[in-house]
């Protein structure tokens, strides 16, 4: 197998490759497009803006080899946005253009009591049952942080939901694509679980 | 439901684990990065750094520490103290940290936390406040840096609300006049801040027992709480602070 872990600028991946070494599964990180295309299992994670993702993703002619290794159904992993450029439009500072992969848009929480960035450990409620959760109970604490969710227009990819004032999708899947809001790399032994469901696809 | 976090703080100085008393008297106990895994396995929810000495010089050591810390726990870890230049953040986050902590650089030129959480995310940018109460006027606390010797005449609350405009993602909250002193965080001083921004607060300096963690997250309304000394010298573990606060009703991950 090749499991690539796409950089785009975006932070830390050490993390990420780290928490499937501790699977028992090594990895690759790259920017290069051949690499991303030879890939057999795709990982991308990322912190900071939508708009910016897209533009790093652009400009480093990603965006082509990225959808084909979707629309093939190879394993996907997203990873917060990640999961958040999959959709068709994103909203963070100024509408921008997603892969467009699942119809929606990435929306903020809305104003009210509570806090964002939702940041911290919460709870998924398992939506349906696919691979990914192997092993993992529902109720399970995952590590999140962001201040926006992907919002589907058709319910049926919702995989996993989180209670933050409301009910957000807080994993997503279609065929073998796979999506999380929260951190796996940072949510221990339960985190690690779910990398090596990915990595046994 | 989003749980309550509990944050050991580990106070790093030359490289090794200190926790002083009003930060004076320091004792050496311990390698960062075997604390930082017994606090893992401990149920910490994250982890906090504060390089104390941040003198230009030991940079390296810390960024040291941070490399090999987020090689072996996977949850994050917050490293602060000496944070200058949007660089430092950079390097700071490089090294593996998930978010950085600005004092004294954000009272300096506030621009830099804009800009900081504009080029990282708002998410990885923690204003670190250490406050003081105002021996004057009541219900009233100044900003202080530099480890709390300089008074900035800054108002604690009008500051965390600046900051959050700036796009600070946390607010990590320290009253000087409680910090090494066990006898409970400063409440009004953490329910003030937490009242006034729309970002999570961390409560720290002070506790001394598994009660104040409690007072801190449901009296203060803090969403984190933070803690060296009784972490660090075992007053109580960190699976037996979450089971007293479970029990008590509070949402924690067990």
């Amino acid at each position: 197998m090749k499991l690539v872990i796409v950089d785009y600028g975006s932070g830390n991946l050490r993390s990420v490759q780290r928490s499937f070494e501790r699977a028992g599964f090594s990895s690759s990180i790259t920017r290069d497009p051949n690499v991303v295309e030879e890939a057999t299992h795709l990982v991308v994670p990322g912190v900071g803006a939508f708009s910016d993702c897209m533009e790093n993703l652009e400009k480093l002619q990603l965006l082509e080899p990225i959808r084909s290794f979707i629309k093939a159904d190879k394993p996907y992993l997203g990873i917060c946005l990640g999961l958040q450029i999959l959709f068709s439009e994103g909203t963070e500072f100024g509408s921008k253009h997603g892969l467009g992969i699942l119809p929606g848009q990435v929306v903020r929480f809305p104003k009210n009591d509570l806090k964002v960035p939702h940041m911290g450990w919460n709870q998924i409620q398992i939506q349906k049952k696919i691979p990914l959760l192997k092993g993992i109970p529902n109720g399970a604490y995952f590590y999140f942080v962001h201040s926006y969710y992907g919002k589907p227009t058709e319910s049926d990819c919702i995989a996993t939901t989180t209670d933050y004032g409301l009910a957000f999708p807080s994993a997503v899947s279609h065929g073998r694509l796979f999506a999380c809001q929260f951190h796996p790399e940072k949510s221990q032994e339960i985190g690690r679980q779910l990398l090596e469901n990915f990595a046994n696809l | 439901m989003l749980a309550k976090r509990i944050i050991p703080c580990l106070d790093v100085k030359s490289g090794r684990v200190v926790k002083g008393v009003s930060f004076v008297n320091l004792k050496d106990a311990g390698d960062p990065v075997e604390v930082a895994k017994n606090y893992e396995a401990q149920g910490a929810d994250e982890l906090c750094f504060l390089d104390i000495t941040a003198s230009s010089d030991e940079r390296e050591i810390l960024l040291d520490i941070v490399r090999h810390t987020a090689d072996e726990v996977s949850m994050p870890v917050t490293v602060g103290g000496g944070v200058r230049k949007v660089e430092d953040v950079q390097l700071l986050l490089s090294a593996g940290a998930d978010k950085v902590a600005v004092n004294t650089a954000a009272i300096t030129r506030p621009e830099f936390v804009y800009e900081a959480s504009r080029q990282f995310g708002s998410s990885t940018i923690v204003v670190a406040i250490d406050a003081k109460r105002s021996k004057d006027k009541a219900n009233h606390w100044e900003v202080y840096t530099h480890g709390g010797r300089n008074a900035t005449g800054i108002d604690a609350i009008a500051w965390a609300v600046k900051m959050e405009d700036c796009g600070a993602g946390e607010i990590l909250l320290t009253s000087m006049d409680q910090d090494g002193q066990t006898t409970g965080y400063d409440l009004e001083l953490t329910r003030a801040v937490c009242e006034g921004v729309h970002i999570p607060v961390i409560a720290s300096g002070g506790v001394g027992t598994l009660e104040h963690l409690y007072e801190g997250l449901t009296i203060g309304l803090a969403d984190a709480v933070l803690a060296a000394s009784i972490f660090h010298y075992q007053t109580y573990g960190i699976h037996e602070a979450k089971a007293y606060l479970a029990k008590r009703g509070v949402p924690v991950r067990l």
